[in-house]
């Protein structure tokens, strides 16, 4: 029988073999080997591999990420978390003027294996400071690779490799994926970076993803699937590398694409995956492409309002129907079929974050 | 402090001088574009801070770079040329002069981005006690770093893990044209921040080299013996303008006279006198000094301007390390 993990037991397994057979890595963060270890990402490690390996670290996310860089750059390779992005935009001048650019601008002298772990919050009332996403920031900046694992196979094969990776990874965890449960097998092995994933197949629509969108959009398949439309849902697994592409022989395949991507519109990532198909394969659209992001707003607090602010299943039906032109009437919404409110994963989610 | 250390001490003031004077020379040829950032007038703390390093200890530095560059060893072939945009510099044209790397020197690198290598250092230094390597690190800072976050930042953890790092600032009074006093309280010191911060700290005339040396070697034995950081302050005065070749004061943001005193006491000529006073250096000498110097200096302008431009394939070149090759390469 398979073995069943948390998401969050994959990328603390992932940690701990990398830390096993690599003495070069270390973990740094703030709140690392407190009692709650980063959502449980990290408890324990300061026990196994002592606090000159696995080490808080004062409130300064600027400095810090300045002071892995250096240390990444004389041999060292370290792993640096957040507990959400938002506190990482304080360290931003160290990730784009030199973790993206010591290798370059250098002549390719030195390099910088670093990975910054940062969590994406949503719903209950995280507001506009816990719930950021930003990965198109990010994967604007030639230099960076951006990952955002979706199952905890690939947490894990992900996070593996970004580890071994001599470049600077940004590696964005959703909330909401943390405590979902996956197979995942012992020992190490890897993901590469720079491949997306089909994670279901369809011949009528493309829809693709990143991070939590994508349980979103296999929700929404589903759904879709008893009306008798297949979507073939891509997880864009890395946005860089970006596995281009995949998408475009999905898009070749089904003649539709809708991009589906928790980011603000203006600038987002969802606007690159529909720019690049449409530089890629035109001719193969049986209609416009269409994105499902944020309102370009930031994120209100109250749930009445989130309602409203984050995209889920029932989004995603809406725009497949209009693309597909059906009647809305004919599908039953997801959040109906599901039951749950719009601002936690699951019924099991009681807070506070 | 013997005969051939003082000399060599002063051919290193000199030799950085010479090499400024004819950037600023060969700049308005147009040949040279990208922006330089001249020391001359700050030479004594760079050569008296490196004086006591080995090529195993590592060097940061800023925007103003070639006195420590040259300082610690760089090569100076690959310096013009990087300055002249070929593919034989030290960063294959992709720095320029604000971004300065030796490797083999122990010059890791240099960015123009205020304080931004300071932080680097500290994890230098993090890496050396991780791993014992008995390597002690330098940054060098201006006074205009010290206001900058990343500074009090890496301050803080360097002294929380008793770091082998040594942040070093030249304080030149200004900020491009913006002098201290709209800048830091006139009750500000450095040297008690740094205190604060749970380190030890010291200050002293940086256009003495003797006095940069002093400090310096205690600062490194210190790193050594595995005792923490220090932060040393050093008062100094660059001449010319901010970033280009030219003298600025008809600006009007300092005082003509403020730069004349600060002139009369260059760290070269100073020097050069002491040791004439004491012996140790005679007219002789010195000119076969600038003629040696003189001589290398053209070979390496000449080894720059005939060197080839880099080809458009490396354009899309070093994005992304390709192979782990475990930080530094070797």
């Amino acid at each position: 029988m398979t073995r069943q993990l948390k998401y969050v037991e994959a990328i603390r397994e992932a940690i701990n073999l990398c830390m096993e057979v690599d003495p070069n890595v270390y973990v740094i963060g703030e709140g690392v080997p407190d009692p709650k270890g980063i959502f449980g990402t990290t408890t324990g490690l300061q026990q196994k591999y002592g606090a000159e390996r696995v080490l808080d670290m004062p409130l300064s996310e600027d400095g810090m990420t300045g002071m892995a860089i250096g240390s990444a750059l004389t041999g060292l390779r370290p792993i640096l978390t957040h507990q959400r992005v938002d506190f990482a935009l304080l360290s931003m001048n160290q990730i784009v003027n030199n973790a993206a650019k010591w290798h370059y601008m250098f002549g390719g002298q030195t390099c910088v294996p670093l990975v910054i772990r940062m969590a994406i919050g949503m719903g209950w009332g995280q507001g506009a400071q816990h719930s950021q996403s930003l990965q198109a920031w990010f994967a604007h900046v030639p230099g960076l690779k951006v990952v955002m694992p979706v199952t905890p196979y690939d947490a894990k094969g992900l996070l593996i490799s970004s580890i071994e990776d001599d470049n600077p990874v940004i590696f964005l965890e959703h909330r909401w994926l943390h405590n979902t449960f996956g197979d995942v097998p012992e020992g190490i092995y890897r993901v590469p970076l720079g491949q997306g994933r089909i994670a279901r197949r369809g011949k009528d629509i493309t829809i693709a993803a990143t991070s939590y969108m994508v349980l979103e959009s296999l929700r929404a398949a589903e759904t879709l699937s008893e009306v008798g439309i297949e979507a073939d849902v891509v997880d864009i697994r890395t946005l860089k590398p970006f596995d281009s592409a995949m998408i475009a022989e999905s898009v070749q395949r089904t003649g539709r694409l809708l991009a589906v991507d928790a980011d603000w519109k203006t600038g987002s990532f969802a606007g690159e995956i529909i720019t690049s198909m449409v530089e890629m394969v035109w001719g193969s659209f049986k209609c416009p492409p269409r994105r499902i992001t944020l309102p370009d707003s930031p994120t209100p607090t109250s749930a009445a309002l989130s309602r409203y602010y984050y995209p889920r299943a029932v989004h995603i039906v809406s725009a497949v129907c209009e693309m597909m032109q059906i009647p809305k009437e004919r599908v039953s919404l997801p959040h109906e079929t599901f039951g749950i409110p719009l601002d936690v994963p699951d019924s099991s989610f009681t807070g506070p974050f | 402090m013997e005969a051939q250390a003082l000399q060599q001490l002063y051919y290193q003031m000199l030799r950085i001088r010479m090499v400024e004077e004819k950037i600023a020379e060969l700049y308005p040829g147009q040949e040279i574009r990208c922006p330089v950032h001249l020391s001359t007038g700050e030479e004594a703390v760079a050569v008296g801070v490196c004086a006591g390093l080995s090529s195993e200890d590592y060097v940061l530095s800023n925007h103003r770079s070639h006195a420590h560059y040259l300082a610690k060893g760089g090569n100076l072939r690959a310096m013009f040329a990087e300055l002249y945009g070929k593919v034989t510099g030290c960063s294959m044209g992709k720095g320029g002069s604000m971004h300065l790397v030796d490797l083999s020197a122990g010059f890791l690198g240099a960015v123009p981005v205020v304080a931004n290598t300071i932080p680097l250092a500290v994890g230098a230094a993090f890496t050396s006690k991780q791993k014992n390597q008995e390597r002690t690190i330098v940054v060098f800072l201006g006074e205009g770093a010290t206001e900058e976050g990343a500074f009090h930042e890496s301050m803080n953890f360097a002294a929380l893990h008793s770091l082998p790092v040594i942040f070093v600032c030249e304080n030149n009074l200004y900020s491009v044209y913006s002098p201290l006093n709209v800048r830091q309280s006139k009750a500000r010191d450095n040297c008690v921040i740094a205190r604060g911060y749970g380190m030890e700290s010291f200050r002293d005339n940086g256009n003495n080299i003797l006095a940069v040396l002093e400090l310096a070697e205690r600062a490194i034995q210190k790193a050594r013996n595995g005792e923490g950081p220090t932060f040393v302050e050093f008062s100094t005065y660059r001449w010319r303008e901010h970033c280009g070749p030219n003298y600025d004061n008809n600006l009007g943001y300092r005082a003509e006279h403020e730069f004349l005193e600060w002139k009369q006491r260059c760290p070269v000529i100073s020097f050069e006198q002491r040791l004439r006073r004491d012996g140790l250096l005679s007219d002789a000498e010195i000119c076969q000094i600038k003629e040696r110097i003189g001589t290398e200096i053209e070979d390496a302008v000449a080894f720059a301007k005939s060197s080839p431009w880099p080809d458009e394939n490396l354009l899309l070149a070093h994005i992304y390390a390709e192979r782990r090759i475990d930080g530094v390469a070797t």
